[in-house]
């Protein structure tokens, strides 16, 4: 695995107290993209709640899904604003579609080129970050252009 | 069953404002400045501050209601309310609760405010120093998304994709509001004109922002006084009455993670024709606009919403001239806004409005009698106010 994206310093994620996203981070853990699907109705739903919004189930669970989509929009970052990102340069966070899933979307950063232009619309794949060295380690899922 | 509405039932009275510095350069604590707010808004209206029974604030602020009233020496608390939501989203909706206390026989004399000092407590522009994050902002700030410019650039730039619209749209809000703080001497840029060759050669925070993009981050108070309309024809001021406040958002606007079906919006578009209904005006009746200036770039978005321009015809109606009082087809942000007179969260241009109608701004537009604000774009809630002269009602 290639160096992160994004120098290191800022905060990592860990799963909430409650328990609500766990699955999640733990499937990233294992290159596994694990997003809630709703027991009742059978639909996908993103970001984590403890309820289905469309037939109120409480029966949501994790399932796997390919961790494929299209972008959806973008942000150029250039101001840093977080004391690790200060010779960071521009980078690019992506907000990802999976048509697949329901149409649900993920907060990733686009890897490559930051100043290279953005297409909304492109498809992307993802790639799962590791950082072992973190305590707790975890894993962020990246994209790639497709 | 008489009509459900607050058109005609209240009027601001008295408004009043701390000077206006620099995040951090406050000389007096936060607490302090709400109390001087207060104190001069209610000099204003000719009260006295022991005559109020009400406090309506929004944002989470931390001057806490029956601390002012112990301060102040209020006989009898009649009313404390918080509109929920952070941002500037409550701007408005503060000035909604104070006035349905009013109206619905709950309390007499209502003061809106908000306070800020950046220096003694925290900025919003920074991102969180925690070396782990939980919740949904695990899902954000790993990746660098973390402060407001760059929770809202994403929609901003699907919009402007969708709808083909040039920087130069953007950059037309920023002019304006400059422009009317050169003649604000309260402004914090008074002084400091902008030019466009200044605005395209800043730098960028986060596309499609540049510098001049974003709001100033500032310390201040700034209170309003509200009566029954009854009451508002025994004051100095002539009346100025509200017309309409509306707030709330649409469907799922707080999925988490960016997943709100309806994205690239300014949170406005289930609210505008409620307002609109309740004041009974339409976008033509109104003379003037303060809108909230977090980014430009949801202004541009909350002026579509509210009917003023179509979505494909920003770039040809976002043009300077257009949005500069007097003569501007919209003129907007009339005291500077939060861009360039102070960001007060957005009390501040609910204030100007209020002076639209009293015919004392220093940008005036010659015989307002139905001026606007909207509050906090593409936060949740938001809201938004009209308020109106006595040929209104």
């Amino acid at each position: 695995m290639s160096a992160p994206y994004l120098k290191p310093g800022l905060a990592g994620p860990v799963a909430s107290p409650d328990g609500l996203d766990a699955p999640f981070w733990n499937g990233l853990n294992e290159e596994k993209l694990l997003l809630q699907r709703c027991g009742g109705c059978g639909k996908w739903q993103w970001g984590p709640e403890w309820i289905c919004h469309r037939c109120l189930s409480f029966d949501m669970r994790y399932e796997e899904t390919r961790a494929d989509g299209v972008i959806y929009s973008y942000e150029r970052v250039w101001h840093p604003v977080h004391p690790a990102l200060k010779e960071q340069g521009p980078y690019l966070v992506v907000l990802v579609e999976l048509p697949h899933a329901d149409d649900v979307r993920l907060v990733g950063n686009l890897l490559g080129d930051p100043r290279a232009p953005v297409v909304i619309g492109a498809r992307v794949k993802g790639a799962f970050e590791h950082h072992d060295d973190a305590e707790p380690k975890y894993t962020l899922l990246q994209w790639t252009r497709a | 069953m008489s009509e459900r509405t607050l058109r005609g039932r209240v009027a601001v009275v008295g408004v009043g404002e701390t000077p206006y510095y620099k995040r951090g350069q406050s000389p007096d604590a936060e607490f302090k400045l709400a109390l001087a707010a207060i104190v001069e808004a209610c000099k204003s209206a000719g009260i006295s501050p022991k005559d109020v029974d009400g406090f309506a604030s929004f944002s989470n602020d931390r001057s806490d209601a029956s601390r002012l009233a112990a301060a102040l020496g209020i006989k009898d608390l009649r009313h404390a309310s918080m509109q929920w939501g952070g941002g500037g989203g409550g701007g408005s909706g503060a000035v909604a609760n104070g006035a349905a206390a009013i109206a619905t026989g709950q309390a007499e004399c209502v003061v809106v405010f908000r306070a800020l000092a950046q220096g003694q407590f925290g900025r919003f522009g920074q991102g969180p120093r925690a070396s782990r994050i939980s919740g949904e902002f695990a899902h954000t700030i790993p990746y660098g998304l973390m402060s407001p410019a760059q929770m809202f650039a994403m929609k901003v730039n699907r919009f402007m994709h969708d709808h083909r619209v040039e920087q130069s749209a953007l950059r037309a809000i920023s002019l304006a509001s400059y422009a009317h703080a050169q003649n604000n001497p309260r402004a914090v840029m008074h002084g400091r004109p902008l030019d466009a060759a200044t605005y395209d050669a800043s730098r960028w925070i986060v596309e499609p922002f540049h510098l001049y993009d974003c709001c100033l981050e500032n310390d201040g108070a700034a209170a309003m006084v509200l009566v029954s309309a009854e009451r508002a024809k025994d004051f100095d001021h002539p009346p100025c009455y509200l017309l309409g406040a509306v707030a709330g958002s649409h469907y799922r606007a707080a999925a988490p993670v960016h997943n709100t079906p309806d994205y690239a919006t300014s949170t406005f578009k289930t609210l505008a024709p409620r307002l609109y209904d309740m004041a009974k005006v339409k976008p033509s009746d109104v003379d003037v606009l303060q809108s909230y200036e977090n980014f430009t770039g949801g202004v541009l978005m909350s002026i579509v919403e509210h009917g003023f321009c179509k979505p494909d015809e920003c770039n040809d109606f976002f043009q300077p001239a257009n949005l500069r009082a007097p003569d501007g087809t919209l003129p907007l942000n009339t005291s500077g806004g939060n861009l360039a007179e102070c960001y007060m969260h957005g009390l501040g241009l609910n204030i100007e409005a209020v002076r639209q109608i009293w015919g004392r701004s220093t940008s005036q537009v010659r015989g307002a009698e139905v001026s606007m604000v909207i509050s906090g774009p593409m936060v949740t809630p938001v809201s938004a106010c009209i308020f109106g002269a006595e040929a209104t009602l």
